[in-house]
């Protein structure tokens, strides 16, 4: 049997009294489009690149195909392709200029005519980088890491920032490179692109990992499959809600009470009821189905905004 | 969808050199500082050393009756220029430095004064000048009269001088700045860590910035040599192929000199800073406007042994004494120590995150 894509054990990173990996597990089998989700310096980036062999860990293995950077690096590095999150790309230089340079660096490439129509940049294909859309780059940064077709595909946040064209641009071309069997990893703090690209999601907080598992898996782990978000005048207490029938768990964020049921539609009346024979007037309702940041919210016992406000300062993502 | 077709890639050396030549040509900023600012020196120079017939040493008289005697005593001597100032405004003009001296007449029919300060370059010279006009205005016979002949022959001007010291100058910057600097922005668009993920060779990668540079290099001698030639007269009194085979080790020492320079700094910032201590000290220092020799003795060991003075030697030796390389071997020597020192610590701690 093949090795896993992946293999991280116990992985530590510290910088001084900053601790920005703390005993990081994982498990990516290949073939998959794994994703690691979390918010601002839960760590996403200093994994990355220590699988991606650019950082050295203060502690834990990492196994990348069944081998180590220690010893084959050399080879690892022409097996996989990497796009970094701050990376800027040569300005002066073109999409066809900038993609064959790539290209060289490998024992073997495909052709760049291949590349460049891969990710869509056919024509841009002379012009300079310093002349294309945000999008554009990120395709031309992506196109660099599939220059000699590689085993494994990193992306560190490849769509933030972008607007949601260029986005879904960028999801069709992972998407076809990961419909040929090929493994994908990619870190992302937006929950909709792990929703739609992500076979397996390991959610990522304060260095560890929190939950891990498939999409509709980490939903479950909300306990309900519909979301109330509700809050009325005068408030009421919290342990209200829990005793209304369909109600399975129900969380203050600030004013808002956040209530996860299994149907709205059979809880919602008993809500509203409850709420008028309480004296209190609903002043925001809103529903929505479960999503992964409310399985966030359920495994890390805090909201992804409240996570990336805890980060912040000293920000070591 | 099919698997890719994957082929032998092009030489990345070869790509890498591309990107380098690419780069340099699409940045016309660039292309000033490395033909256009020596040029605008050396005209600017140039022009002021030039055919300006003899050099005059500039005199002040203070213009009263009493200093007639002493203004036309000055004025026949074919070494100076004369010119009168008003008594009140006169030690104003001396500090300017409108004239080397002041002469002022006598009180009481006494003798003038010949004021200057011996610190400025030139003024006791002048103040020598002018004493012996005075002394001859007023009867003094000369008894040896040596003869004055004039030397303008190319290669003993100060143009001469120069423009060796140009070629240096230019070397040392396009070595320090342009590798140190590629460098470092390359580093701080994480472009460095980037290229660091990939199978790339690091040596075809840092002997991409060499070979340019190389490359640069001897045309920005051939350049700067050929417009002194055109425009100054200038004579090689060695072989050009000697000139350039001491550019090259030159800049080869730059070129390391700004790999280590740009081995390690994270911003640009600190690469200015790093790069203006490292050019700084050699422009004072290593003989590019005047001679190494008007510094301290205690001081040469130090200058001598900087990149700059070694380049510069050579090239003077070759250029102006028409030396061959084999004379040139001691700074040539020195050259090549820099270019490994630096070449080997810039690749151990060379940074590429």
């Amino acid at each position: 049997m093949s090795p896993p894509a992946v293999l991280v054990r116990g992985l530590v990173k510290r910088y001084g009294d900053v601790v920005a990996v703390d005993g990081l597990d994982l498990e990516i089998p290949a073939g998959v489009c794994f994703g690691i989700l979390g918010p601002n310096g839960a760590g996403k980036t200093t994994t990355m690149e220590i699988v991606e062999g650019l950082l050295a860990p203060t502690g834990g293995e990492v196994a990348v195909l069944g081998r180590t950077w220690a010893r084959d690096a050399g080879e690892l590095r022409e097996r996989i392709g990497v796009q970094l999150q701050e990376t800027v790309l040569d300005p002066l230089q073109t999409v066809r200029e900038t993609l064959t340079l790539f290209g060289s660096f490998y024992r073997r490439c495909r052709r760049v005519e291949d590349v460049i129509a891969d990710v869509g940049l056919e024509a841009k294909a002379t012009a300079r980088v310093k002349a294309l859309s945000g999008g554009q780059r990120q395709r031309l940064a992506v196109g660099c890491a599939l220059v000699a077709d590689p085993e494994i595909l990193f992306l560190d946040e490849p769509t933030t920032g972008l607007d949601p064209a260029a986005r879904r641009g960028l999801w069709d071309v992972i998407g076809r490179f990961q419909a040929r069997g090929r493994t994908v990893v990619l870190t992302t703090h937006s929950m909709e692109e792990a929703e739609r690209l992500c076979d397996r999601i390991a959610i990522v907080d304060r260095g560890r990992v929190a939950a891990l598992g498939t999409p509709d898996e980490l939903v479950a782990r909300v306990g309900g499959e519909e979301v109330v978000e509700l809050s009325t005048d005068p408030p009421l207490d919290v342990a209200t809600w829990r005793a209304v029938p369909g109600v399975r768990e129900a969380t203050v964020e600030g004013p808002v009470h956040r209530l996860v049921v299994d149907r709205v539609a059979d809880a919602l009346p008993a809500v509203l009821s409850r709420a008028a024979s309480s004296g209190a007037r609903p002043v925001r309702l809103a529903t929505h189905r479960a999503t992964l940041e409310d399985a966030f919210l359920a495994v890390a016992g805090r909201s992804f905004a409240d996570a990336e406000a805890a980060a912040r300062p000293g920000e070591a993502s | 969808m099919t698997e890719p077709l994957l082929e032998p890639p092009p030489s990345s050396f070869v790509q890498l050199l591309l990107a380098r030549v690419r780069d340099f040509v699409r940045e016309p900023g660039v292309l000033f500082w490395v033909f256009g600012f020596p040029i605008v020196l050396a005209v600017s120079l140039g022009l002021a050393f030039r055919e300006k017939g003899p050099e005059r040493v500039p005199v002040l008289v203070v213009d009263a009756p009493e200093a007639a005697a002493a203004r036309g005593a000055l004025e026949a001597s074919p070494l100076l220029s004369v010119r009168a100032v008003a008594a009140p405004g006169a030690a104003d003009a001396l500090r300017r430095g409108d004239g080397l001296v002041l002469v002022r007449p006598g009180t009481a029919g006494g003798a003038p004064t010949v004021e200057h300060d011996p610190g400025r370059p030139g003024a006791p010279a002048a103040a020598a000048l002018a004493a012996d006009a005075l002394e001859r205005g007023a009867g003094r016979k000369d008894v040896v009269s040596p003869a004055l002949v004039r030397v303008d022959a190319p290669g003993r001007r100060y143009v001469d001088f120069l423009i060796p010291g140009l070629v240096g100058m230019t070397l040392m910057g396009g070595g320090i700045w342009g590798v140190g600097y590629g460098l470092v922005s390359m580093r701080v668009r994480r472009l460095l860590k980037r290229l660091a993920a990939t199978p790339m060779s690091r040596r075809a990668f840092l002997g991409s910035f060499l070979v340019h540079r190389v490359g640069l290099a001897l045309v920005e001698v051939c350049f700067l040599l050929a417009f002194g030639a055109l425009a100054f007269d200038l004579r090689i009194a060695g072989s050009l192929a000697d000139a350039l085979v001491v550019g090259l080790l030159g800049t080869l020492a730059f070129g390391a000199l700004g790999l280590l320079v740009g081995s390690r700094a994270q911003n640009m910032e600190t690469a200015n800073g790093l790069m203006n201590l490292a050019t700084l000290p050699m422009w004072l220092l290593s003989g590019v406007f005047f001679s190494t020799s008007n510094f301290p003795t205690w001081l040469r060991p130090v200058v001598d042994a900087l990149p700059l003075t070694a380049l510069n030697d050579a090239l003077r030796l070759v250029v102006n004494d028409g030396a061959s390389l084999a004379a040139c071997a001691g700074p040539l020597a020195v050259l090549a120590a820099w270019t490994a020192g630096s070449f080997a610590v810039a690749l151990r701690i060379f940074r590429w995150v």
